[in-house]
């Protein structure tokens, strides 16, 4: 199959074009093509596998010549940071790559002969995770190219360099692809680190003294995990002779011996990559990018790594103590998360808090490891791409028009707005109202974790989920409430607005075609990882959602086209003192005219991130340290 | 089917009945703690008709069909509950349904609503964990979250869900807007924002708010009563009249306690149910 290196090796290509070209006229032109020509790869590669039954495929045995350039790629990558952590005298990091490259370039050269195992992989999961990066990654590209253009109109201070911001996009989606359709072990280890060097790369592209600080918080967490990830790698390949991915989940899961070892430290270096507790801080960080970057590592890329490795290892984590100590920090992320956003005012905020708190719920998923869980997880994982890109663009867009991301200034977005506005709110309903699947995938999650004795999780998810509704329920409210301001000039650009408006449609279309998607694809999914044939949700169940869904969407649609013709009075609100007649003032008692500015409750002195981040660190960080030691101790 | 068919027959007719006549003894014996002599028992009946013959007035036009769109959703809420089907996705479908009230208060910019608005959000996120653990209580037991199996068993939910029913009725008077928890909007001049969330509302739309809060209350005492029935017949008049105590426990924790404040009642209800419901949830667990 020609297409699959093709997907890896194309990216690539077009990255070194990106950054040949100086021209923005033809590099925006050859974007648009190449994201045009991935998504057109991807659904070349789901036909050839649906083609073959939706069977795995394996893929290259004997690939020596292929393994030596993984090997200098990697050399580089480490020559690359090592560079940069001595430019901006961060010396210490540079040791986070030099030591475990090193590692894994002893132990292709000088190693044990290892077993020849297939290197590339397609199987349900990873043709899911293939359409999520190739789809949603090659429109933000496509959005990329009308944002920059404004970003860099605005942002007069910050040096243009484009030309670098689309290589790295590029850059990604390649590494990316070869992250999720790679089997052996030593090749993921090197797409791992290329995904961690390019969100350092775009977290730092401004290069601004904050940029530049929270694009190295961003690289050594992330290289944290590099590192467990190398020393796992290392310890599987001298005690079992392989470095197949799938013959350590299996092998795992069979006996959970001192294979718990690898699998427990390949599930901490994707707990840093997505961004759980206490490596939170990262994610947060990346906001100081432009917005494409946000919504690339959000949605699409970087942080779905974490939770596709944990997919991927969830069979053998399943009812172990590393799968406890994942579903752990999984869940009290969520709860911490959802409950630090609550006090965020920020939109960009709000949306890397809930990232991270959504993720939590993913990793608790992938923790407990049971199928009904992981179809849980699956679904809050397509949701969740498509909604935050949605979501990213959306607030992107909006402060580009509006100078202002606050959630504040978003009063009455919906008469100022429109077109932005109603994107927003069909994204934020995606994240949390009835008809959209994570409703569904909450109820699965909290079915399968009573199902498994995973007390703590049900506290987290119970707690988290009243959490989660408040701060995206004020956020709505601020968008619809009525305004008598003047609309704000929309200067989003055409591109933009078509990404956006997939997005939007894909979202929609997903809440009718969910029920189809369970039954067709994820279901085989799981039987595929599992090796069990059942069901995951009753069919009454789905049926019931399915009316549910039509009842949601028909409901307001019928009321407000029965009450749109009702002769009514319209009134001034009551203000207490007198309405000026617009609303949006009173005349107060002195006579003089009191400004109304209505806002939401943040409860900042008792959620702030200030009060609560540390200690939900330190929480974290204490159970890891002591499960690691715990899981590493009784495996030896 | 036949069977489900009329019991949400039963409920879309019968409850706002059922629920208007419950406001009413609830005004009567709340005057009569207060040395009043209180209205006639169908005075909500009276104030509903006038309410729907009143001049038409809004405030912005979308009330009107957020506030139909809040009535449908929670109607149907209880349709999914009287036909038997997932308790813990009636919870869901009703946390989204209170999600149009708050657009519905909200849309109109007015700081009373919105402020009213802002607290029925807090007061939803107040109540939501006991729900939720009700549901999964009963799931614990009877093995499923259908209501059609919870009513079938053989011994009363309540007996090893005490702490489950403690939390849920204590979430119940945030439910029911009684006072000290009646932040969102109060019945009585309580407090500094007398009637909140409704402040916008006139004639039509305040009678659909009403009408809706008649079902939702019959909706949660019949969640309630789930806590009683089991197999034997005899659990529903048992059912009826710990309903009968608890409105009435309701009723006089409203004529004596004090209003606290928004923060306060969301640490007090999380601490209730955690101790409570989650206590009782790890006994089961453990157990």
């Amino acid at each position: 199959m020609p297409v699959v290196p093709f997907l890896i090796i194309f990216p690539l290509m077009m990255a070194g074009l990106m950054f040949c070209i100086r021209v923005n006229r033809v590099r925006n032109a050859i974007a648009y093509i190449g994201s045009v020509v991935i998504m057109a790869a991807v659904g070349v590669l789901t036909f050839q596998w649906a083609h073959g039954g939706f069977q795995p495929i394996e893929l290259y045995v004997n690939t020596e010549i292929a393994d030596k350039v993984i090997l200098c790629a990697e050399i580089l990558l480490m020559i690359q940071v090592t560079i940069l952590s001595f430019k901006y005298r961060k010396y210490w990091i540079s040791l986070l790559s030099i030591i475990p490259t090193l590692a894994i370039a002893w132990l292709e050269l000088f190693g044990p002969e290892m077993q020849t195992e297939e290197h590339i992989y397609i199987d349900h999961l990873s043709i899911l995770m293939s359409v999520i990066i190739g789809v949603i990654g090659s429109l933000i590209i496509i959005y990329a190219v009308g944002y920059m253009h404004g970003y860099q109109h605005y942002h007069t201070k910050i040096g243009d360099r484009r030309y670098y911001f689309f290589m790295v996009l590029f850059a990604f989606l390649g590494a990316m692809f070869g992250f999720v359709l790679s089997e052996s072990l030593l090749w993921i280890d090197l797409f791992w680190e290329a995904t961690s060097v390019c969100s350092f790369l775009l977290i730092g592209y401004t290069r601004e003294p904050e940029a530049i600080k929270n694009s190295f918080r961003a690289l050594w967490m992330n290289l944290l995990g590099g590192t467990a990830l190398a020393v796992g790698i290392i310890y599987f390949a001298l005690t079992e002779g392989t470095v197949s991915l799938n013959v350590l989940v299996t092998q795992a899961r069979l006996n959970h011996g001192d294979l718990m070892i690898p699998v427990a430290l390949i599930a901490f270096a994707a707990l840093t990559k997505s961004a759980q507790l206490p490596f939170s801080t990262w994610l947060m960080g990346a906001m100081v990018a432009p917005t494409p970057s946000s919504a690339l590592l959000h949605s699409a890329t970087m942080v779905k790594a974490g939770i596709y490795v944990l997919f991927r290892l969830a069979p053998a984590m399943s009812a172990t103590t590393t799968g406890m100590m994942v579903a752990f920090v999984g869940g009290f992320t969520f709860l911490m998360a959802s409950i630090m956003a609550i006090a965020q005012s920020d939109g960009k905020k709000v949306l890397a808090m809930s990232t991270i708190s959504n993720l939590g719920l993913m990793v608790a998923c992938a923790g407990v490891g049971r199928p009904e869980t992981i179809w849980a997880g699956v679904f809050l994982m397509i949701f969740h791409a498509i909604s935050k890109s949605l979501l990213f663009q959306d607030v992107g867009a909006t402060e580009n028009s509006l100078h202002s991301r606050d959630i504040e200034n978003m009063h009455g977005l919906l008469y100022r707005l429109p077109r932005l506005a109603i994107f927003m709110f069909i994204g934020i309903a995606g994240m949390f109202l009835a008809p959209f699947g994570m409703l569904i995938s909450k109820w699965a999650a909290l079915k399968a974790s009573v199902d498994e004795n995973n007390i703590l999780l049900v506290f987290f998810i119970v707690f988290g989920s009243a959490t989660t509704s408040f701060y995206w329920t004020k956020w709505l409210g601020k968008i619809i409430a009525n305004t008598n301001e003047a609309p704000v000039k929309d200067i989003t650009k055409r591109n933009e607005m078509i990404s956006i408006a997939i997005h939007g449609v894909l979202m929609i279309a997903l809440c009718f075609l969910f029920p189809l998607l369970s039954r067709v694809y994820v279901d085989p999914m799981l039987r595929e990882m599992f090796q069990v044939a059942e069901q995951t949700l009753p069919t009454t169940t789905l049926d019931l959602l399915m009316i549910l869904v039509v009842f949601i969407f028909a409901v307001p649609l019928i009321a407000y086209s029965y009450s749109k013709n009702i002769k009514a009075n319209k009134k001034l609100s009551y203000m207490s003192g007198i309405n000026t007649g617009k609303n949006h003032a009173f005349t107060g008692s002195f006579g003089q005219n009191e400004r109304l500015v209505l806002s939401n409750y943040y409860f900042k002195d008792i959620c702030g991130v200030r009060k609560l981040m540390l200690p939900s660190q330190l929480v974290t960080a204490a159970v890891i340290v002591v499960m690691m030691i715990f899981i590493i101790g009784g495996a030896l | 089917m036949l069977y489900r068919v009329i019991s949400i027959l039963c409920y879309i007719i019968l409850a706002p009945f059922l629920g208007g006549l419950l406001e009413g003894l609830d005004r009567k014996i709340s005057a009569r703690m207060q040395g009043r002599v209180g209205p006639p028992i169908l005075q909500p009946f009276y104030d509903l008709i006038k309410l729907f013959k009143k001049q038409y007035i809004i405030v912005d036009r979308a009330q009107h069909f957020l506030l139909l769109s809040y009535l449908a959703l929670v109607v149907f809420t209880g349709c999914m509950f009287f036909g038997g089907s997932d308790l813990l996705m009636c919870f869901f479908v009703l946390s989204t349904a209170s999600v149009f009230l708050y657009f519905a208060a909200v849309i109109t910019s007015s700081p009373y609503t919105t402020i009213g608005g802002q607290r029925e959000l807090i007061q939803d996120m107040a109540c939501e964990p006991a729900l939720l653990f009700a549901a999964l209580g009963f799931y614990l037991i009877s093995g499923s979250f259908n209501i059609d199996t919870i009513v079938h068993s053989q011994y009363s939910a309540i007996a090893k869900l005490p702490g489950f029913f403690l939390a849920f009725v204590f979430i119940l008077t945030i439910k029911m807007r009684k006072s000290p928890f009646d932040e969102s909007a109060s019945h009585h001049a309580h407090q500094e924002l007398v009637k909140g969330i409704t402040t916008e509302m006139g004639g039509r739309n305040l009678a659909i708010y009403n009408v809706t809060e008649w079902y939702e209350t019959v909706l949660m005492l019949s969640v309630l009563a789930l806590f009683i029935i089991n197999e034997n017949p005899w659990s529903y008049l048992a059912a009826a009249l710990v309903i009968c105590a608890a409105y009435f426990a309701e009723i006089l924790i409203d004529n004596t306690a004090a209003r606290v404040k928004t923060s306060t009642m969301l640490k007090m209800t999380w601490m209730v149910t955690l101790l409570s419901a989650g206590v009782n949830f790890l006994v089961l667990m453990l157990v």
